[in-house]
């Protein structure tokens, strides 16, 4: 700047001279014309879709579905709706992700921990574990499991019979199911009630007799409640029918098949995330528990771990997520999620892609958002505190 | 709306845009040198790669005949094999100018979908498939049964009618892909596996021993199979309409890929000349050369000679049955050529 400019009032300053206002104006141009853009495609979305006759709107969420789904965990039929549908698929979706999760994590962590084992042969199972799954395309292995599952096991007549209760066949594992009766809400409290009573006596109790106590205080009050109201706890027992198994709970082929190729796979990404965080704990550190006598078990899980956490979360994170999108390859192999049920037959049904597709996109990033914050949570939970 | 005046613009930046414009697609078509043909993604007898890599089937054999109507060429068509879950998305984008992926003609798919069917190339119903050990005589013993089936089709609904028709329970399991379904009704998955009849026989063919499975005599639905496409498009759905037409009316009246040059010579019947494009200008109504049906019959084949080489034929065996002329006991009929 010149001098004589240097002197002027700030008035003076012509206003795109101005860096602050200027950096104002750019930043809403730029919203402004992103928003208009946004706008403009879906005017113009409309628009083509209304000219095409291709029918748009949400009015088809209370329409009658009119398909079956074999995998509900709520009340479904063919006469639900399309956003009955919907619901179903997103549960099962969550479903799977939650069991894939904790799985993945409890075999990634042993995985992990086994590659930095000082026996060559268990380190060197985990090398080979994480080196082929991690490297074979995940499609590929939830078609493996699929039929590595499906083809050696019996038909329903030839189920394989545990105790007449449980039968393995190719239509999945069927199990007996609770049917909860009259009264089966006390027993829950009466159990609740005895867990905490249980844990108190444990905490506060000193010397051997206490796990004497605290197994009384555990067993007591349902055993109490049971005598007072009967036994509320009914069995529906799987009984064989002319094609399939009816009554009961089953775990089918698909779901088994889905859960165990998304888990392994994702545990090959996690042991490595493991191992890289035990690996980012100094040497000192078991050095110093060493020296203070502490077995390798303890300081693995009192010293180890609890520093190594800071290091693997974030990237935990990422896995977990990345299963959670992955669950949508169900589709491959009939397991009814939000993808195979909702951006799939319900798509094809009414055609309404652009509705569909964004619904389906948006609760993955709803579901995806929520991972992220809980494990974001944890995480500054986790974080070293600084003063 | 202020959209309309955007529109040169978004036309550029979307390929979305232009398809509902009056008779832009022939001009697509005739531009880019080709035919773009959505079928399916393997169904012998109606789309599926021969070993050499060619595609063959009825619903190829009709891309070929529109080919061969528009360019005097049935070989410039490319075909993109899709999902029954793609097939929709990828005609209302433009991806393909015509879909002929054994699609059943519904209402819903001719006014929610923005489609328009070019008529029935096949009479089809849907049927069941069991093992023979079941010994099963009827659809109605199905109670209970497990079945396969294909992601967003017809047959998901018609089963689903179709059982509560007869208060009868089932248990879907429903596969994105038809190898995949079928893969798993063999590997006895399920008891049952649905879908069109004729594609039940064509399955069948694949599976690891086809004498231990056994069709039950049940039609459960109408379906009547055909082309289709984007709505608003007057002149390309004539054509498409018309070349079906041509190859159904070139059987009514005995014209054949092998005496079909012949005729165009020496025949006296004016339907004959007409369709020929030696007599009146069909043709130049559709928009097309003079001689596109000509075309479509010498190098395809009339509507018989298709139905005999895809699926009456070898392995299929398939007889004509819903599926002859209207004189010999069928519903294929065209309308009058004048």
């Amino acid at each position: 700047m010149s001098a004589s400019e240097s002197k002027a009032p700030p008035d003076a300053v012509p206003l795109w001279r101005r860096p602050r206002l200027r950096g104002w104006l750019l930043q809403a141009l730029l919203l402004a014309a992103v928003l208009g853009a946004v706008g403009l495609m879906f005017g113009n979305a409309l628009d083509n879709l209304a000219r095409q006759g291709i029918a748009s709107g949400f009015g088809f969420w209370d329409q009658p579905a009119g398909f079956g789904i074999n995998t509900t965990l709520i009340e479904y039929s063919e006469t639900s709706s399309y956003g009955r549908a919907f619901l179903v698929g997103l549960l099962n979706t969550l479903l799977v992700s939650a069991i894939g999760i904790v799985l993945a994590t409890l075999v990634g962590f042993v995985i992990g921990v086994a590659r930095l084992s000082p026996n060559a042969l268990i380190r060197g199972w985990a090398y080979a574990y994480v080196e082929v799954i991690r490297n074979i395309p995940l499609l590929l292995q939830i078609f493996f499991w699929y039929f590595a599952v499906l083809r050696p096991l019996p038909g329903p007549r030839e189920a394989i019979s545990l105790f007449d209760l449980a039968f393995l066949s190719n239509r999945g594992l069927q199990l007996p199911r609770p049917l909860p009766e009259q009264g089966f809400g006390w027993l829950l409290a009466a159990f609740l009630v005895g867990i905490v009573a249980a844990v108190v006596l444990l905490r506060r109790g000193r010397g051997g007799g206490r796990w004497w106590w605290s197994l009384a205080a555990l067993l007591l009050p349902p055993l109490a409640v049971a005598a007072l109201v009967g036994w509320p706890l009914g069995w529906s027992v799987p009984e064989l029918t002319r094609f399939n198994f009816r009554g009961g709970m089953a775990l089918t082929p698909e779901f088994v098949a889905l859960v165990l190729a998304l888990s392994l796979y994702t545990a090959s990404f996690i042991a490595e995330i493991v191992r890289a965080g035990i690996q980012s704990v100094r040497r000192g550190q078991r050095e110093a528990a060493a020296a203070l006598g502490l077995p390798p078990g303890l300081t693995l899980r009192k010293v180890v771990l609890p520093q190594a956490m800071r290091v693997i979360v974030p990237p935990l994170t990422n896995q977990y997520l990345n299963l959670t999108k992955n669950s949508s390859l169900a589709a491959a192999i009939a397991y009814p999620d939000l993808v195979s049920v909702f951006a799939g037959t319900v798509l094809n049904q009414t055609g309404q892609a652009v509705e569909v597709i964004s619904i389906t996109m948006a609760v993955y990033l709803a579901i995806s958002l929520t991972i992220a914050a809980l494990m974001g949570w944890y995480n500054r939970r986790q974080a070293l505190v600084e003063r | 709306m202020a959209t309309r005046h955007w529109l040169p613009l978004v036309l550029l930046a979307l390929s979305t845009c232009g398809s509902a414009l009056a008779g832009p697609t022939l001009d697509a078509v005739k531009q880019r040198g080709y035919l773009k043909c959505g079928v399916s993604q393997g169904l012998p007898g109606f789309s599926t790669p021969s070993q050499k890599g060619e595609w063959t089937g009825l619903d190829v054999d009709y891309c070929r005949a529109l080919a061969a109507a528009v360019f005097g060429d049935a070989g410039k068509v490319r075909f993109t094999p899709l999902s029954a879950k793609e097939r929709f998305t990828a005609l209302q984008s433009g991806e393909i100018d015509i879909l002929a992926r054994n699609t059943t003609w519904t209402s819903s798919r001719d006014t929610e979908l923005g489609f328009d069917f070019v008529g029935v190339s096949y009479y089809d119903g849907q049927g069941f498939m069991v093992r023979k050990e079941l010994g099963l005589n009827s659809a109605k013993e199905l109670d209970g049964a497990t079945i396969c089936a294909n992601a967003g089709t017809t047959t998901e609904l018609n089963v689903a009618d179709y059982f509560r028709t007869h208060g009868m329970k089932y248990r879907p399991v429903v596969f994105e892909k038809s190898d995949e379904t079928v893969a798993a009704y063999d590997a006895g998955r399920c008891d049952v596996y649905t879908t069109d009849k004729s594609g039940l026989y064509a399955q069948k063919v694949k599976l690891k021993d086809p004498a231990a499975h056994v069709i039950l005599p049940e039609v459960i639905s109408k379906e009547p199979l055909g082309p289709l496409v984007r709505q608003g498009d007057a002149q390309w759905f004539d054509i498409a309409k018309w070349t079906l037409f041509a190859l159904i009316g070139a059987e009514e009246l005995g014209l054949t890929s092998a005496n079909v040059e012949q005729q165009r010579k020496t025949s006296q019947n004016p339907e004959v000349r007409r369709m020929l494009g030696v007599e009146g200008k069909l043709g130049q109504a559709l928009g097309l050369p003079g001689d596109w049906a000509f075309q479509a019959v010498r190098q395809v084949g009339n509507y018989g000679e298709i139905f005999q080489r895809n699926l009456g034929g070898a392995p299929l065996n398939i007889e004509r049955g819903q599926n002859a002329l209207w004189t010999q006991g069928g519903l294929m009929y065209a309308p009058p050529f004048r």
